[in-house]
Formats: C-alpha cells, structure tokens, sequence
C-alpha cells in the first residue's frame, strides 16, 4: 500500500464481562484498515456491535483480544488523531454554539480572544454563521449535529470517527447533513470511518463499504469498494445506475442479517 | 386568561379574605362573634401596627438582622455543600463511609439543634446562622451531588475525545454541571435559609423577625403576631423574586427556567 493506514484494526476482539459474570463478545475478530484519506461506511443491523467497534478505534473501550494500530502505532489510550461525532447530543449544554466551537481550540491552549474567530468561522461554514449566541436547546437537531460537527473540525483531527451521527435526524436532514459532511470532507480529506445502519446513506458516502453481522460475536463479513465519481451529491448520486446495483448486491448479503439479528433480539427479549 | 384579569383576581382573593376577617372579627353573627378579637384581631389593628413599625423605624433593624443571617446562613451552607458534594461525589469511598452518617444528621430535625447552637454560639446572630447552614448544607449537598454523578456520560466522552483532561473536564463538565443543579434548588435553599434564622430568632435572641413575633406573642399581643408575619411574608416573597432573577441570568443555557426545584 502507497498511503499510510490510518486505523489499522487488527483481529480486534470485544468482549463485556455480564452482571451475572458471564462474557459477552460482541465483535469477534475484526479486521479493518481505514487508509488516509479514506471514507469507509461500516454497516450492521442493529446490536451488531458497530458503534463498539467505533469505540474501540476512538480508544474509550480496549479490545480483549488483538490490537489497534493507528498510523502504525500501537493505541494506547484515548486516540488523540480523531475527532469523534457522537450519536446522540454531546455538546456542553451550558455554553452556546461559538463557545462549544471554542473550546475544542482552547482545550489546547489556544487563548480565548483567538480561538473565538475561528470558531465563529468554523460555524459559518457549517451554515450557523447567525448562530452563535444561541444554547444547543434552542438549535434544531440538525443544528445541534453541526455544531457538533464543527467542534469537532475545528481542531482538525486526522482520523474522523462518526457514530450514527445523522441519526436522529429525519430523512431530508440527513441528506443535507451528509452533503455537507461531503464538501467539508473534500476539502481535505480526513481518514473517516463511519457508522450507520442505513445502506443507501453509506452508499452515498463512502469509498468502501464494510458489512458486518449480526451480533452477538459478530464479524466482517464483506467489503464493497463504492467508486461513484466525486465530488458527490447525495440527492443525485442515489439516482445513479451504479448506486442501484451496489445497493442491490449489498442487500442481498445485508438482508439476512437484518433478519437474523431481528429474530435474536426479539427471541432475546422473549427469554427475559 | 390576560396578565391584568388574573392580577385582579389575585387581589380580589386578598379584598375578600381580609374582608371576612374584618367582619368576623367586629360584627356580631347570631349575638356572637366568630372570631374574638382577643385570639384574632384584626385587620385594621394588623395594618396599623405593621405603619406603626415602618413609622417609627424599629422594623428596619430587625429586618437587617434576620436578612444578613439568611444571606450568612446561605452563602455558608452553600459553599460548604458544593465543597462536600463536590468531594464525595469524585471519591466514592469517601461517599460510601460517610452515607450512613449524613443519612443520621439529616434526618434529624433542625430545630432540636438550636438550642445547642444558642449554648455554642449565643444569642447574637452566629446560633441563627448554624442553624441555617445547617439547612441550606444539604439541600445544596445532595443537588450537587447529583449533579457530578449525574453527567451524562455521553457529554463527558467527548469532552476526553476533544482532548479535556481531568481538570478541564472537571471545569468545563463536572462544574457547570454540579452548579446547574445548585441553581436549579435555589428558591429552596433560600427559602430554608430565611426558616433557619426566623426559627432561631424565635427560639432566643434579642433582634430579628422571629424575635418580634415572639415577643408580641409573649405579651399576647396577637395583632403584633400577625403584623410580623405578615412582614416576614413580604419579605420573602422579596428574596424569592430576587432569586428568580438571579436565576434567570444564570440558567439562560436551560431549556426551563420555571422548573422550581
């Protein structure tokens, strides 16, 4: 390979020790290697232990078994490469959209008087120029999500790590979110592993899409390389013949996995 | 309903309670009187003696007296709360040794305590103070508490993954969060504060609300009685507005600035 790796997970195993003592793995050897400059999607059904993996990648959860490798160095700790977008709200409620900008500069030691224009930057180019002054409560979701975005860009982090962060959003939101997250990504190219559960968004996304099983002890289990051409557009791109096929071939794999892991979690829940 | 309508409402309530006790009070019902002046006074007798306070100036001293202790008391035993919350909330094993004893303490009430403080401390406002502190402590404390073991863990993974470490986590996350709880408790805490020194004024002093309501009482002086509740009353309803505003400065980030805690 040309391009150096920018998370590199090796055979990486996840386990969780139960109340009741038992183990439960949820992700059994994975394999995974996300190049610089790379978009990979990575899509499950639910409970499949896909924002687990995230998690390892970010270093907030340590793998059992196998290891992570980001830029080729063993990760000890939290990853300070990456920039993590959380699923649900993780903004300081108690600070407005610029200071939750901010403080992702000053937290470096950035001074306040200088990290305060550039963060008012970051939030125009995310479309909450207007913003500013405001709480996160009195954003919209999607407000909220770019906020979220731009804190987390603002200090430029190598690796993009993204947890179903367009999720809670409805579906006209999360395709205006995903294009912005695609020219803001143009721009520069970060390395990004994504997580969703929706196909046709990490289609529309991604440069490979990773499928894994469902859980428990779920693996990976295939990997598209998705070459519609860029710059892309989400509201164009998902009318391409390209799409239609991938989309196709995905599913067919995808879809008795969504059936599995629905048959297990409702048989789960009949046993408690 | 409009502001103006509810506002007449609201006084028409008043008009017609002091009416009634007016009436009760001075007019015979069938040959008697509901309500003997001797046990009830009334109105009129109420309202000149709170001018006659006002008039002559005696109530200024004692309203200072009573709001310095409830400021005292306050600002004491919010302090020491958020300092202890703060402490035990970071350390569980502090937390576990101590709860059985924080439990005892308070469960315990108050009041039994103000003779003791009057022991320790004497009249003079310092036993009306421990008494409040005693109060606002673990209103304040609890709140707190709650407030660090309560940070959604979500908030707090980003703030490691934006790179915080343990003290900018403890300034930017666990602080904002604890203090939002405190505010959140604010009317009660001032409310128990103001409890805290009347009580104690009421108990044994030689200045204060409680000390004019106690003495009036003591000479069976109950229009003197009413006249110093009705004045802590106001007095009160003075602080709690004063504490709405603060409130509404510091909880601007809230999406509910009315949830009274």
């Amino acid at each position: 390979m040309t391009t150096p790796t920018a998370v590199a997970l090796e055979d990486a195993k996840v386990a969780f020790r139960l109340g009741d003592g038992r183990v439960y793995t949820a992700v059994e050897k994975a394999h995974l290697a996300v190049a610089q400059g790379e978009f990979v999607a990575i899509v499950g059904p639910t409970g499949c232990g896909k924002s687990t993996l995230l998690n390892v990648a970010a270093g907030l959860l340590k793998p059992a078994a196998g290891s992570v490798k980001i830029f080729d160095r063993p990760l000890a700790g939290l990853n300070r490469d990456a920039g993590y977008l959380f699923q649900a709200d993780a903004l300081f409620p108690w600070k407005t959209a610029l200071d939750n900008v901010a403080i992702g500069l000053e937290i470096k030691g950035t001074p306040r008087a200088e990290a305060l224009p550039q963060a008012q930057k970051w939030l125009t180019s995310v479309g909450l120029g207007a913003f500013a002054g405001r709480y996160p409560h009195m954003l919209s979701g999607g407000q909220r999500k770019r906020v979220a975005l731009a804190q987390v860009l603002i200090r430029d982090p190598k690796i993009l790590l993204m947890d179903e962060p367009f999720g809670p959003l409805d579906a006209q939101t999360r395709q205006v979110m995903g294009n912005l997250l695609l020219d803001l990504w143009n721009a520069d190219r970060k390395a990004v592993l994504f997580v969703t559960h929706d196909l046709e968004e990490a289609i529309a996304l991604a440069d490979r899409v990773v499928i894994m099983s469902a859980g428990p002890s779920s693996r990976i289990i295939g990997a598209w390389r998705v070459t519609l051409a860029r710059p892309r557009d989400i509201f164009e791109v998902r009318m391409d013949k390209e799409f239609h096929a991938l989309h196709r071939e995905i599913w067919s794999v995808l879809k008795d996995e969504v059936m599995k892991g629905y048959a297990q979690s409702t048989h789960a829940a009949e046993a408690v | 309903m409009s502001r103006v309508t509810l506002l007449a409402l609201q006084i028409l309530v008043a008009i017609v309670c002091i009416v009634l006790w007016q009436l009760l009070s001075t007019v015979p019902l069938f040959g008697k009187i509901l309500l003997p002046p001797f046990f009830f006074s009334n109105p009129v007798d109420v309202f000149e003696q709170i001018v006659k306070w006002f008039a002559s100036g005696v109530i200024w001293k004692h309203l200072w007296i009573t709001l310095v202790e409830s400021i005292l008391a306050f600002v004491i035993g919010s302090l020491g709360g958020v300092l202890i919350g703060f402490w035990f909330a970071r350390q569980p094993l502090v937390a576990a040794v101590f709860d059985p004893y924080v439990k005892m303490v308070n469960a315990l009430p108050r009041v039994v305590l103000a003779p003791i403080f009057a022991l320790w401390l004497g009249l003079g406002i310092w036993s009306k103070v421990a008494l409040g502190v005693t109060l606002v402590f673990f209103i304040v404390f609890f709140n707190v508490y709650q407030g660090v073991k309560e940070v959604s863990r979500t908030v707090l993974d980003n703030g490691r993954m934006l790179g915080m470490s343990e003290g900018q986590l403890m300034r930017h996350v666990y602080w904002p969060s604890a203090l939002s709880w405190m505010f959140s408790s604010l009317h009660t805490s001032v409310g128990f504060a103001v409890v805290g020194a009347v009580v104690g004024e009421y108990l044994g002093s030689a200045a204060g609300l409680g000390y004019l309501i106690q003495q009036a009482e003591g000479v069976f002086d109950v229009a003197g009685v009413f006249a110093g509740m009705f004045v802590l009353s106001a007095f009160v309803i003075l602080i709690d507005y004063g504490v709405t505003l603060v409130e509404r400065r510091l909880l601007v980030w809230r999406p509910t600035v009315d949830g009274r805690g």
